[in-house]
């Protein structure tokens, strides 16, 4: 960019150092100032709400009403025990649906994302730009419409997924019912052992598809750029040494391809793992919470349940959690990172 | 390319390379590929089709059979939704803006307070700079909903009281003349709401500005600094107009995200006439809008959904990029 090359002056003068931290501290003030009133004093207000039994009585006094009472970790272990006056509530059960439910999502994702975009760059491949331009529809809808339109779509009576599995059906025996599959509503899991412990209802393979639609086009668009990027002397030089297709694949283009989707599956990951907008709007963790998420449980009980102590504790184990999950993808990214410098 | 005898790893013998093989795809692996294609599409258009299809139809009824093509190409459904899109006086236009006030808003003042302190985490080196950066960045880890308890319960404390002749906010300043007449409480205001919502989009832009901002090379600044300049007129004759690309998708982003926000406002909002799209949206579906048309329904999904999807396809490229460098950098 800039064609003006410095003379070496790698000895930056003591006063200049000192004015550069002194304007680093003034450029950060609003940012400081605004995160100080609306994020840290939350933060510290929220673990203060959370030894507390803070409820809706509560409201008009706060901190000062002469009826809070202080009850250490009562909340914690009310959460970690089952202890909530709330039913169907097992936090490692919630907690052992809402990782299966952010891993199966990415392991579906990615694999489709990668193929699709593969069969996609095929060179010679007929209206590839019309193909492209369509396969985008899904990344720039929001997760919300798309929720509400799937909910919509497997309705018991009028919905189009029964509807299609009816005309289906009919295709093959004109007089079969019409299909009525509960789709949201039935609780007895069809495949029971899938996940020891944790049911896992029809609801859950809806979402799973209603999911699907809304998650693979986005790594097919990150798979492709990285495809782009990938030399074309790497498949020249593995063709020459007699590498088949498929063995180009597996040796070539997945490796090359890693770099870029093992962030993009991790972004998946966490987006998946904290979808609040989706199940709230597909399913609001139901039936019988089981679909319930770790976000959305929170938001019920400050929104439905009013237990606001309770939430605040709730709240501090989720931001524990996520720092867990942080912490380990972000060792997964770095491992990949020296991967590829190796 | 070497042939291959076992007839499934020919069905696979597909060239991934984009490059060799040229334009000669031999026409069955052409057509295979087409019919492939074709299927996805329809597996993309499925919900699109049917919720454009419901959205131009004037049945009230609900739809009793699949239908993927639009019979008719009534707009009855969008003019019903615009006249009188829920059951509460609150008209379409008041929904819109609020939406639009509360995304505009938190988009632009999460970037203008963000973009100094951005600024000072890629450029400068100084005393607690890793301390300060990983207390702006923890929020991230933090769910959106994470935050919502203390921000209900302390700005369900502040209330704005009409003294008479004069505005207080309690508990701050105290009517002189003891308690006033509550004008609003902030919690239940989408003043509040756009504060509970900047909590969360401030540290999202100063990451997504300072993982731009890091790529930007500094030759530029340090020959303007050896010209004399001082570091705001570097900041603002040099970075910022460098950086408008960028602030203008961490904008948009912030626009978007806010646009289909909907817990925070759901949980804070109580009156009609602050509700937003996606609120409305919400109300729409689900075990209480039995009586809700699924035309009408539709029609505000494809409402809500426009604003969005129009951004996002102009900005496509800029914002994809953004989000995969700031990710991977760091």
């Amino acid at each position: 960019m800039a064609q003006l090359t410095l003379p070496a002056e790698k000895q930056k003068p003591t006063r200049n150092k000192v004015n550069q931290t002194n304007m680093a501290y003034l450029y950060l003030v609003p940012a400081f100032v605004v995160m100080a009133v609306i994020t840290f004093y939350p933060l510290i207000y929220q673990v203060i709400v959370s030894f507390t039994n803070f409820e809706t009585k509560h409201l008009l006094k706060g901190l000062a009403s002469t009826d809070l009472q202080f009850i250490g970790l009562d909340n914690y272990i009310k959460i970690l025990t089952g202890g909530l006056p709330v039913q169907n509530f097992e936090f490692f059960r919630v907690l052992t649906y809402n990782l299966w439910w952010a891993v199966t999502n990415v392991l579906v994702h990615v694999p489709a994302g990668v193929l699709i975009a593969v069969a996609l760059n095929v060179q010679g491949l007929w209206f590839k730009k019309i193909y492209r331009a369509l396969y985008i529809l899904p990344v720039v809808v929001p997760p919300l419409v798309v929720a509400t339109v799937w909910r919509n779509i497997f309705d018991e009576q009028y919905g189009a997924m029964n509807q299609f599995l009816t005309a289906m059906v009919q295709l093959f025996s004109a007089a079969a019912d019409p299909v009525r599959i509960r789709w949201l509503a039935e609780f007895t899991p069809p495949i029971p052992f899938l996940l020891p412990g944790v049911p896992l209802p029809l609801a859950y393979y809806a979402m799973m598809i209603a999911n699907f639609w809304l998650g693979w086009p986005f790594m097919t668009l990150v798979a492709t750029g990285a495809l782009q990027s990938i030399p074309k002397d790497l498949y020249e030089a593995a063709s020459m040494d007699g590498a088949s297709a498929v063995q180009q694949f597996w040796n070539v283009t997945v490796p090359m391809l890693r770099p870029a989707m093992v962030p993009a599956a991790i972004y998946g990951f966490t987006l998946s793992f904290n979808l609040f907008n989706f199940v709230y709007f597909m399913t609001q963790g139901g039936p019988a919470r089981s679909t319930e998420i770790l976000v959305t449980f929170a938001y019920d009980l400050v929104r439905n349940l009013r237990l606001f102590g309770a939430a605040a504790a709730f709240a501090v184990i989720v931001f524990f959690v996520s720092t867990i999950i942080f912490l380990i993808t972000n060792r997964l990214t770095r491992a990949t990172e020296s991967y590829t410098e190796a | 390319m070497a042939a291959t005898s076992n007839p499934i790893s020919r069905l696979l013998n597909i060239n991934t390379s984009g490059e060799k093989g040229g334009r000669n795809l031999p026409l069955w692996r052409q057509l295979l590929l087409q019919v492939l294609c074709l299927i996805i599409a329809a597996e993309v258009l499925f919900p699109i089709m049917y919720v454009v299809t419901l959205s131009l139809s004037s049945q009230t009824t609900r739809p009793s059979s699949l239908e993927l093509f639009p019979k008719e190409f009534s707009l009855v459904a969008f003019q019903q939704v615009l006249d009188h899109p829920t059951a509460n006086p609150v008209s379409f236009l008041e929904l819109l803006r609020n939406s639009f006030v509360l995304s505009f808003g938190v988009g632009l003042l999460a970037l203008l307070v963000a973009v100094t302190a951005a600024y000072a985490f890629s450029r400068f080196k100084f005393k607690g700079r890793a301390f300060l950066m990983i207390l702006v960045f923890v929020p991230l880890l933090m769910p959106a909903v994470g935050l919502s308890t203390p921000l209900y319960l302390l700005m369900n404390s502040i209330r704005v009281v009409n003294c008479g002749e004069s505005i207080a906010i309690v508990p701050f300043f105290q009517c002189a003349s003891g308690a006033g007449k509550l004008i609003f409480n902030l919690r239940d205001s989408l003043m509040g709401v756009g504060i509970a919502m900047t909590a969360g989009a401030l540290p999202f832009a100063v990451w997504n500005l300072k993982g731009y901002l890091d790529t930007i090379p500094k030759e530029l600044e340090e020959a303007a600094m050896i010209d004399g300049a001082d570091f705001n007129r570097v900041f603002f004759q040099i970075v910022l107009p460098l950086a408008t690309p960028q602030l203008a998708v961490t904008f948009f982003l912030g626009f978007i995200g806010h646009w289909q926000e909907f817990a925070l406002s759901w949980l804070f909002l109580s009156k009609p006439q602050d509700y937003t799209l996606s609120m409305t949206l919400y109300n729409m579906t689900g075990q209480y809008a039995q009586n809700i048309p699924w035309n009408r329904f539709s029609a505000m999904a494809i409402i809500v959904a426009l604003p969005v999807a129009i951004i996002y396809m102009v900005l496509q490229k800029q914002i994809v990029g953004g989000l995969t460098a700031g990710g991977v950098k760091e």
